[in-house]
């Protein structure tokens, strides 16, 4: 297979502004069929962004955002939509609709896209439930679920219209251990198993060095490096030092821009 | 574009705007939620249903005062047979639907646009725009319907059960001749004033219902703009009632 006819989602150096704030400042991307990409990076760099450029949410202000080579911005609503049905993507709480149990959550997409006899529809719920490990779960609500719990049944959601990518918005925040391993060995279980691109967006260094096959690193608008998960931790420099190894000042700086600390403290009332 | 630095007037009409917009969205994508009449039945209930003892209590003390305060006013002239009259009138071309009304945004409107609102700040609308479904046709539109169907049958309600309490007090406890009181009310109130009630009802049905979706929708997606949007909903659709109701009062006394 070729280079190009690799590439499933392909971000060329995408410039993107909010109020004025550039969050984007030429970003190239390229996650390829079949590999877990993870994009990592500080709170606040646009990694949320990124996907809402990669799905269609929002519109690249230069540059240009590729996905199954089809250029998302000159998508019309309906090509749109047909392309999101070949994504699924588990968002950082789950978002799972509060007025249905987790069986019917899962079924949700099927019943909306696919006119499917129930005893069917039945079968491909309790099959993607049991891969999360959750089909005793099916009746419970959302309300009474833990929140990895919350995030399995999402993942179920997410799979049950075999997508080709699948997309995580920090999978990891807020979890306990257990609960951020059981994550881990889906997101790879999910690749392997289903060949699904996977993109994972996440500033946790340590999950994503165990599963991601290519990554990058965000910072200030810009990719500062990227390569496998080993190579960034190896990396010499500063932005990526400080980043992998957690390191309180650095090229992002701890303290907030301010006046000079001495004159403001001598300089009275202000 | 800066909505922040507008002055008063355009910002309301800039609202009015928006919501005008967004009603011709919710009606536009009517026609294909009318074909998952499940959705909507269960928003009548939301709406509907849970709204009803609030609306049932609170017709039946309305009535009750108007009973009081019938009497009271017309024992002076020697005409208490009139109770009937006033209680009837007042309630089927004003109060009934204004409190109903009011009642409805405190509580079914207050309640769709919270959670409308959570649903935004916890993802679940960008979710259903995520599996490529439509959040106004599924989300917005069942919950609109369920409103506007609810509103005048809640009204009815209120204003049967007002009656009753009207003539509780007015007849079985101040004495008033029930014959006098049932004929009296039956000359004075004409097929076109429970036809004013009907309309006001449905108007209001449409304007509380529009007011909360809206909200809900177009709230800032945190607690803080969740728990704004939901006062708004009150404040906007209570003043929106009175306002209307003042229009469609005028609108009938002139073309009688």
């Amino acid at each position: 297979m070729t280079e190009a006819s690799d590439a499933i989602v392909e971000v060329r150096d995408v410039h993107y502004a909010v109020g004025g704030r550039a969050i984007f400042d030429g970003v190239d991307i390229t996650a390829r069929r079949g590999r877990i990409t993870a994009f990592m990076g500080p709170s606040g760099t646009g990694k949320t962004t990124l996907l809402r450029l990669i799905t269609g949410q929002a519109y690249a202000s230069r540059g240009s955002v590729r996905v199954f080579g089809e250029e998302v911005s000159k998508m019309s609503n309906r090509e749109l939509f047909a392309l999101r049905r070949r994504m699924g993507m588990l968002f950082q709480n789950g978002a799972l609709l509060t007025d249905l149990d987790v069986y019917e959550n899962v079924a949700f997409p099927l019943r909306e896209h696919a006119d499917l006899p129930e005893p069917l529809v039945r079968q491909l719920v309790l099959t993607k439930l049991h891969a999360v490990g959750l089909r005793g779960a099916a009746r419970l609500m959302p309300s009474e679920l833990s929140g990895g719990m919350a995030r399995r049944v999402a993942l179920a959601r997410a799979i049950v219209m075999d997508p080709d990518i699948l997309i995580y918005d920090e999978p990891f925040v807020g979890l306990d251990p257990i609960s951020m391993g059981v994550i881990c060995r889906l997101i790879k279980q999910m690749n392997e198993a289903l060949g699904i691109t996977s993109i994972v967006v996440s500033h946790d260094v340590h999950e994503l060095a165990t599963i991601a096959h290519d990554s990058y690193l965000l910072s200030g608008g810009k990719v500062v490096a990227s390569g496998t998960p080993d190579e960034l931790a190896r990396s010499e420099r500063a932005e990526v030092r400080q980043f992998m190894g957690g390191l309180a000042d650095g090229p992002v700086a701890f303290h907030y821009p301010a006046d000079d600390y001495r004159s403001e403290l001598l300089g009275g009332s202000k | 574009m800066n909505s922040a630095t507008d002055s008063l007037p355009v910002a309301a009409l800039r609202r009015i705007g928006a919501m005008t917009l967004f009603l011709v969205q919710v009606l536009a994508r009517t026609g294909p939620a009318l074909l998952r009449p499940g959705l909507i039945v269960r928003q009548i209930y939301n709406a509907g249903a849970r709204s009803l003892v609030i609306i049932m209590l609170s017709g039946m003390f309305v009535g009750m005062v108007l009973g009081l305060l019938g009497f009271d006013v017309f024992q002076r002239f020697g005409s208490e047979d009139y109770v009937g009259v006033l209680a009837a009138l007042g309630n089927l071309k004003v109060l009934g639907p204004v409190l109903t009304a009011l009642l409805f945004a405190g509580r079914a409107g207050t309640a769709l646009t919270s959670e409308i609102g959570l649903m935004k700040s916890t993802e679940q609308l960008t979710a259903m725009q995520m599996m490529a479904v439509d959040p106004v046709r599924y989300v917005v539109v069942p919950r609109f319907l369920g409103g506007f169907i609810a509103m005048p049958l809640l009204a009815a309600t209120f204003t049967v059960i007002a009656l009753y309490g009207a003539q509780l007090i007015g007849v079985q406890q101040m004495g008033v001749d029930p014959g006098a009181y049932w004929s009296q009310t039956q000359n004075a109130v004409d097929l076109r004033d429970v036809w004013e009630g009907v309309v006001k009802s449905l108007v209001f049905g449409v304007a509380v219902s529009l007011v909360a979706v809206y909200e809900g929708f177009h709230a800032v997606p945190t607690p803080e703009g969740v728990g704004l949007a939901t006062t708004r909903t009150v404040v906007t659709s209570s003043v929106l009632v009175l306002l209307l109701n003042y229009l469609l009062t005028a609108a009938f006394l002139t073309t009688h």
